[in-house]
């Protein structure tokens, strides 16, 4: 089980090189000077070799990659090319609201999803199964960011009880755990929550009724085992699964709010993307990217480790 | 094969009377008797049809717009006393956007292009993706280590996180969508095909028809790819909601479809401010989007349990 | 044992010599291999034309891999199959295409050998068609060979395997097999997950076809009732090497190797009063990464002693034996072994085989 660990954990090495070139060279498929977001059109050549220089945009491709990463290792992201301030300074304040709201949106979906799932799987077939059943392809079909504007229209318009957007009192960009914060951040989390709150269902759903269905569940009922103590196996039997699906929709509760965080103004890392994509500022495209899918890598290895541990059946490599 | 009663020595039971059919028969009809997903189905070809047709039977023209009709409520609501025109009720049933053009057109036309660019990632990744898979999962040792572990790479994006990188980078547009899309979804389909093909060339009758001393590329051809082409097409349509989803998603940000054309998201997109006034018409191409998903999804359901014929 | 099969023919329709084939079990860091499985370790025998060879052994022993190796489904590491007195893949031997010709292979499991989506006809006219028979032609061949394997053509020619039972599956197997007409039929575990009265009809219909075609059989099966009932040789096999081969009367009525012995004994008897006495054979098989030095049995071996850890007994004639043919990989079936039990120096069937004999050190 350590060499596979040892080996997963290796595997990171591979996988975070392909990740970093890939970042990297999303700036060479970008059309146009990544220029021309610092510079005016008409500005006079020497100022923009000076820039070019100065960004480090007149090295070959490979130095420039180089680079690149060795400074990303040190913490340095670069410097937005719209705010001239550094990328990481801008993102630390981002970075914690995603997380925030993720942690909320995952609290919701995982906790519905898995009581929605395991009635279904237990009682398959009936109303409830049904039900489940329907909320949970409701929840996967649904376009969150129409979901969010129709919560927004009857919380917020309708009823005037919700706040519609931002993250506490106007002009704040930090969550400050007050109670006009929380209510804030009601309407952008249950918004998230739906699609894995949909998914969670169906895998708790199939995994139950799978182990359900195993011989050793009848064997266990058969030898009279108590209803709550039969529950306590399969629950046993359906946790790695279902762990393994929750820590993946984690992971893209975070990398894929940006819908959600540009309906709701939430100043997340997904709005600081929005910005970085309609600014046409590059290094801080290529920083948001970057952070968000090393800590999706870094999450899929915890994921594969927990389960690892919690599952004797995939000990080994 | 579980205990049964001793057959004759030449078999010629009652129920070799039955007629037998094919697999995609069999397929069909128990599809027909799945009504969830005949009516599923019935819904999509509606939509399509409508999207086809949508310059033969849309009420007005997609693009024309007329300020001082802006923002009009739905038809019925004007029939409510709410109106100064009776004829306003057949004039925009599903009322009006920002610039006045008619709304029950604007969806026509827009579940063309909402339609078109969900489904044709799909497509492209089911024709790449699967070449990649089953080339992998069928040769096996440095070929599959190479594709799996360029696939890996891509896996290390959440798949709205990628879609939306491309995009951004790549800029707005029909196109660039479709591309970034496509990218999106080759590697999960890479993955599918891959397993999918490695389980099936391990089986008996490959290996039965290497020993009856067929060629590589007719073992390809009659036994791997007629049995990997059903689980890899029903992972493929199970994809098609979230391409639906994520298409609109990225004209709803501004990086698909570009105004002035119609499509769902940009639509959403541009009706956002209306949320305070008019509601009802804004969100209702919202709605378009969720039933084509819903339905999209129980019929990729539909057609798992429909081609999982393992008797 | 030297290349002249037992049963007296001039040329072997098959020869193996030296047969090996061990699977890496890969492990550390660097996924290199750490273990190998020895399961198939240089083996020896010969199937002459027109017989049957029975092969059996517990699970694991390396029998299907054996037929796997045959058929050069899996390559083998080390050793020569002649085939018709033709080395396979040698300068003017045979090519593993006409190998694949002369030589099919019938496989356990009926539904997994074929094909869900094809119908019966196409399965049995694939491998003619893939050998560049006309369809017309293949799809006749293959009504014929329906018929030939007591399944109406008109039945069941377009039907699909899940539409047939667990018999008229290995019935298809077996005409699939037929269809390109070979002289050696591999049949491994061909009949054991069938029921018992469909299992009897499937062996009488492999005892006609044998008859009618003039086939040799190679009969791979852990049941020893059915290999006693269609062989007309046995070889038995233990953590990939031939522990004894003969003909199937001395097998059974006179078995040289206690594996053997352990082996019949388990059989189930019909007669009471031939119930077995002796103890059975007592846990499982060592493990085929590190097998045993010495004899591989002699750690569930009643009989071991001290020479059976320090020396392996090669396969030889049994001393004494009764049947022409009958070897033994058993110290205690040859002469001067120093095994307490081996017969004395001279005696009996040591002579039989004297240059083997003397060459022993």
């Amino acid at each position: 089980m350590l060499t596979f660990l040892i080996r997963r954990i290796l595997y990171v090495v591979p996988i975070a090189i392909g990740v970093t070139f890939f970042v990297f060279s999303l700036v060479h498929l970008a059309p146009g000077d990544p220029l021309s977001a610092v510079v005016a059109g008409d500005a006079p050549r020497e100022v923009v070799d000076m820039l070019r220089a100065a960004y480090g945009f007149d090295q070959p491709m490979i130095v420039q990659y180089l680079r690149w990463v060795a400074r990303a290792l040190s913490g340095d992201l670069g410097r937005s090319l719209a705010t001239g301030r550094p990328v990481a300074a801008e993102m630390f304040a981002a970075i914690g609201n995603s997380v925030l709201l993720a942690f909320l949106a995952a609290a919701i979906g995982f906790t519905l999803g898995a009581i929605l799932g395991g009635i279904a799987g237990y009682a398959q077939s009936s109303w409830l199964d049904k039900l489940a059943s329907l909320i949970a392809i409701l929840g996967v079909s649904v376009p969150h960011y129409w979901l969010g504007m129709v919560l927004v229209i009857l919380f917020s318009v309708n009823m005037n009880a919700l706040p519609a957007i931002g993250i506490g009192p106007a002009g704040s960009a930090f969550w400050l755990w007050t109670r006009t914060d929380w209510s804030h951040a009601i309407l952008p989390a249950v918004t998230l929550s739906v699609i894995p709150m949909g998914i969670v269902t169906r895998t708790v759903r199939a995994t139950v009724a799978e182990t359900l269905a195993m011989e050793f569940v009848q064997a266990l009922k058969a030898k009279g085992l108590p209803g709550h103590a039969v529950l306590l196996h399969v629950v046993r039997n359906v946790a790695p699964v279902c762990l393994a699906v929750m820590g993946l929709q984690f992971g893209y509760l975070l990398g894929g709010s940006i819908l959600v965080e540009t309906v709701f103004s939430w100043p997340g890392t997904g709005f600081l993307l929005n910005d970085a994509i309609f600014r046409r500022d590059i290094p801080m495209l290529q920083g948001v990217i970057l952070v968000l899918a090393m800590f999706f890598v870094l999450l899929n290895l915890l994921v594969d480790i927990v389960q690892t541990l919690v599952d004797p059946r995939i000990r080994r490599g | 094969m579980a205990a049964q009663p001793p057959a004759p020595a030449i078999a010629t039971s009652a129920s070799a009377a039955t007629p037998t059919r094919g697999y995609w028969a069999t397929v069909g009809r128990r599809l027909m008797r799945d009504r969830v997903t005949m009516a599923c189905a019935l819904v999509l070809a509606l939509i399509l049809l409508a999207a086809l047709l949508a310059p033969l039977i849309a009420p007005h023209d997609p693009f024309l717009g007329r300020m001082p009709r802006r923002l009009r409520p739905f038809g019925i609501l004007n029939s409510l006393g709410m109106s100064d025109n009776p004829r306003a009720i057949l004039e925009h049933p599903f009322g009006t956007d920002e610039l006045g053009r008619d709304m029950l057109t604007r969806i026509l036309y827009g579940g063309r292009l909402s339609l078109f660019m969900g489904v044709t990632p799909v497509f492209n990744a089911l024709v790449i993706g699967g070449l990649l898979g089953i080339v992998a999962g069928f040769l096996g040792g440095w070929v599959n280590t190479l594709i799996m572990r360029t696939i890996d790479v891509f896996y290390a994006f959440p798949s709205v996180l990628l879609a939306i990188a491309i995009s951004g980078t790549l800029g707005a547009g029909i196109v660039n969508a479709i591309v970034s899309l496509t990218v999106v979804f080759i590697p999960p389909i890479v993955r599918v095909s891959e397993s999918v093909t490695t389980s099936v060339r391990t089986l008996d009758y490959v290996d039965a028809a290497r020993a009856s001393g067929l060629g590589t590329l007719s073992i390809l051809r009659v036994h791997v790819l007629r049995n990997v082409f059903g689980p890899i097409f029903i992972y493929a349509t199970s994809l098609i909601s979230v391409s639906i989803i994520l298409a609109s998603g990225l004209s709803f940000l501004g990086l698909g479809v570009e105004p002035p054309n119609a499509e769902w998201g940009l639509m959403l997109n541009t009706l956002r401010p209306a949320i305070y006034t008019r509601p009802e018409v804004a969100a209702l191409p919202g709605f378009a989007i969720l039933v084509t998903s819903v339905c999209f999804n129980l019929l990729s359901d539909g057609l798992r349990s429909a081609m999982d014929v393992r008797i | 044992m030297s290349g002249a099969p037992a049963s007296g023919a001039a040329v072997p329709l098959l020869a193996v010599e030296g047969l090996k084939k061990h699977f890496p079990i890969l492990g550390g860091l660097l996924r290199r291999p750490v273990a190998w499985v020895q399961a198939v370790d240089g083996i020896d025998f010969a199937v002459a034309p027109g017989e049957t060879l029975g092969v059996v052994g517990e699970s694991g022993c390396g029998k299907s891999t054996t037929a796997r190796l045959l058929m050069h489904l899996v390559a083998p590491d080390a050793g020569t199959v002649r085939f018709g007195g033709r080395a396979i893949n040698a300068p003017g031997g045979i090519g593993l295409s006409e190998l694949r010709r002369q030589m099919q292979m019938v496989f356990q499991d009926s539904y997994a050998s074929l094909n869900p989506r094809l119908t019966v006809a196409d399965t049995i006219a694939s491998a003619p068609a893939g050998h560049g028979m006309k369809r017309a032609d293949a799809q006749r061949l293959a009504h014929d060979l329906l018929a030939r394997v007591g399944l109406e053509p008109a039945l069941f020619l377009r039907r699909y395997p899940h539409e047939l039972s667990g018999g008229q599956r290995q019935r298809v197997n077996i005409a699939r097999a037929l269809a390109l007409s070979p002289r050696l039929l591999i049949l491994d575990e061909a009949v054991s997950a069938l029921d018992k009265s469909v299992e009897a009809q499937v062996l009488n219909l492999l005892l006609d076809l044998k008859d009618d075609l003039g086939l040799t059989y190679i009969f791979i099966s852990h049941d020893l009732n059915v290999v006693q009932f269609i062989s007309d040789r046995v070889m038995v096999m233990y953590l990939g090497r031939v522990v004894e081969i003969g003909p199937v009367e001395a097998i059974y009525a006179e078995p040289a190797h206690p594996y053997t012995r352990a082996l019949l004994d388990s059989m189930p008897a019909m007669d009471p009063d031939r119930r077995t006495t002796e103890p059975p054979l007592s846990g499982d098989p060592p493990n085929p990464i590190n097998p045993p030095s010495g004899c591989r049995f002699r750690t569930r071996c009643t009989f071991a002693e001290a020479v059976c850890t320090a020396r392996e007994p090669a396969l030889d004639t049994v001393a004494g034996a009764k049947f022409a043919g009958h070897h033994a990989a058993c110290h205690m079936a040859r002469a001067g072994s120093g095994h307490s039990k081996a017969p004395a120096p001279g005696a009996g069937g040591d002579s039989a085989n004297p240059v083997t004999a003397g060459a022993r050190p």
